[in-house]
């Protein structure tokens, strides 16, 4: 089966529109979480995602309308139980993450007959989005990108230099919330494709190899964007072709583009 | 004028109190060192001042918008692999307090004024951590002075750099103060490369020991 053939089928075109909108999203912000050490947040958030869709699942809920709000609590905790107590976002991170993670196990464990679903929803399916999830994920993904844009100097100041942000009077607790808010949004439209075990994955990677590549923030944001979107398509077509799951072909390629530019030297430009 | 005034000020660092009754007042365009052995307390006050430290009571009354106020941190940058060039750092002085996604006509026109004042244009468009320790904290200094402020800040900015940059960066702060009336408050714990006469010193151990004109301070060293 060829990739012209494997573009007509509507499951292959949604998780692509789905896909590529938000590994743009998931490149950008994964930029300041990286830079910012915060980079196991989107694990974090991952896990809470699992714990909040069994959830949403015992109960028979619409999973979004679950996990959005879940997940979005959690990232804003996470920052802030990290600024309050002075704590390093690692510790608080770990914390949350292995906590969401037992409620989740605990609440498979007392609910029957869901395995499969958990295994989807662990490591990721291009089959588990439809066009309404498709739909969503577009708009938040333009409205994310719009926001980044419009506070791209204040975003970059902040991640460069917190204390010297604060003491030109920018409100950096409304900027770290707002870096909260949109990594939780990627997260939560991201987890279902990629498996709430590899959707940091997604945030990490495209920052790490274009941190490589480059010498200028702004050079750092547009290449993990480009570099995102292409392996977010290389792997899915894998994943397609093997039959293996998404999040797993889509890391798979980041791996290797990572060993190839750490193979090659440092070419920043 | 009353730029700046501390009344009755009260800090502490984990359940110690690192300044007590702190009382003074800075008129526009003065240059003020604050001064005192390590752990007496100047960098204390100045991230106090400039909000990064909260206080316990008293206050702090700035009478001039923070637009105007610069701070220039201690040469220390952490992470020297961090993906930014000179000139992007830069321009993080000039962001004041509007949100926008671009930076204006004006805002280039002083940074080509701030790259010919100190002398960076060279080396603006590497990576900052690529840049000797005497040229990043050029660019500090440039971010802090590109929104061209009334009042800079400043702890120990010059500690660790060499003799002859340090030289040089003091006499452009001593140009700043008489030529464009900035009033220039600075921690330091050495006073040997301020030649200028018409400095305030203010003398700290926790309280304040001395506050007075420099050369009065200079005979009490003697």
């Amino acid at each position: 089966m060829n990739i012209i053939n494997l573009l007509t089928y509507p499951f292959v075109q949604r998780a692509l529109i789905c896909g590529i909108a938000i590994s743009f999203c998931a490149a950008i912000i994964g930029v300041i979480l990286v830079l910012k050490k915060y980079s196991m947040i989107g694990h974090g958030l991952g896990e809470v995602g699992f714990a909040s869709l069994t959830l949403a699942m015992a109960l028979n809920l619409p999973p979004l309308y679950v996990s959005i709000p879940l997940v979005i609590i959690a990232a804003f905790l996470i920052m802030l139980i990290s600024q309050k107590k002075g704590e390093s976002g690692d510790i608080t991170i770990a914390l949350v993450s292995s906590g969401a993670l037992a409620v989740g196990v605990i609440i498979t464990a007392l609910t029957k007959g869901f395995s499969v679903d958990v295994y989807n929803y662990m490591f990721g399916s291009i089959l588990a989005m439809n066009w309404s999830d498709v739909i969503l994920s577009v708009i938040l993904s333009v409205i994310l990108i719009v926001v980044y844009m419009v506070f791209y100097n204040r975003l970059f100041s902040i991640t460069y230099d917190e204390k010297y942000a604060k003491t030109c009077g920018i409100n950096v607790t409304f900027y770290q919330f707002l870096i909260s808010l949109i990594t939780a949004l990627v997260v939560v439209l991201g987890m279902r494709l990629m498996g709430t075990l590899l959707i940091s994955s997604l945030i990490v990677f495209p920052a790490i190899i274009a941190r490589k590549l480059t010498n200028s923030f702004k050079g750092m944001v547009a290449l993990s964007a480009v570099l995102s979107v292409i392996c977010f398509i290389v792997g899915v077509m894998l994943s397609f072709m093997l039959n293996f799951p998404t999040g797993a072909c889509i890391v798979a390629v980041y791996i290797v583009l990572l060993l190839i530019t750490i193979n090659f030297g440092e070419l920043r430009v | 004028m009353s730029i700046l005034e501390v009344k009755n000020l009260q800090t502490s660092y984990n359940g110690h109190i690192a300044l007590e009754n702190i009382n003074f007042s800075i008129n526009e365009g003065e240059y003020v060192c604050l001064v005192g052995e390590n752990g007496s307390g100047k960098s204390t006050l100045i991230k106090t001042i400039v909000g990064l430290h909260k206080k316990d009571s008293g206050e702090v009354i700035l009478n001039e918008n923070l637009e105007n106020v610069s701070y220039l941190a201690q040469n220390n940058l952490t992470d020297l692999d961090f993906p930014a060039t000179a000139k992007e750092i830069i321009m993080t002085g000039v962001q004041r307090h509007r949100v926008l996604p671009f930076y204006t006509k004006k805002d280039y026109k002083d940074f080509e004024e701030i790259c010919n004042l100190l002398g960076i244009k060279d080396f603006v468009n590497k990576r900052i951590g690529d840049l000797s320790g005497g040229q990043r904290q050029r660019i500090m200094l440039a971010r802090a002075l590109i929104r061209k402020p009334k009042m800079l800040i400043l702890d120990e900015p010059f500690s660790g750099l060499d003799i002859n940059i340090t030289k040089e960066l003091y006499e452009l702060l001593a140009k700043l103060n008489v030529e464009n009336n900035m009033t220039i408050i600075m921690a330091t714990h050495d006073l040997d490369e301020v030649k200028q006469d018409n400095v305030r010193v203010i003398g700290l151990a926790k309280k304040i020991l001395f506050d007075g004109n420099i050369s009065k301070w200079r005979r009490g060293a003697d």
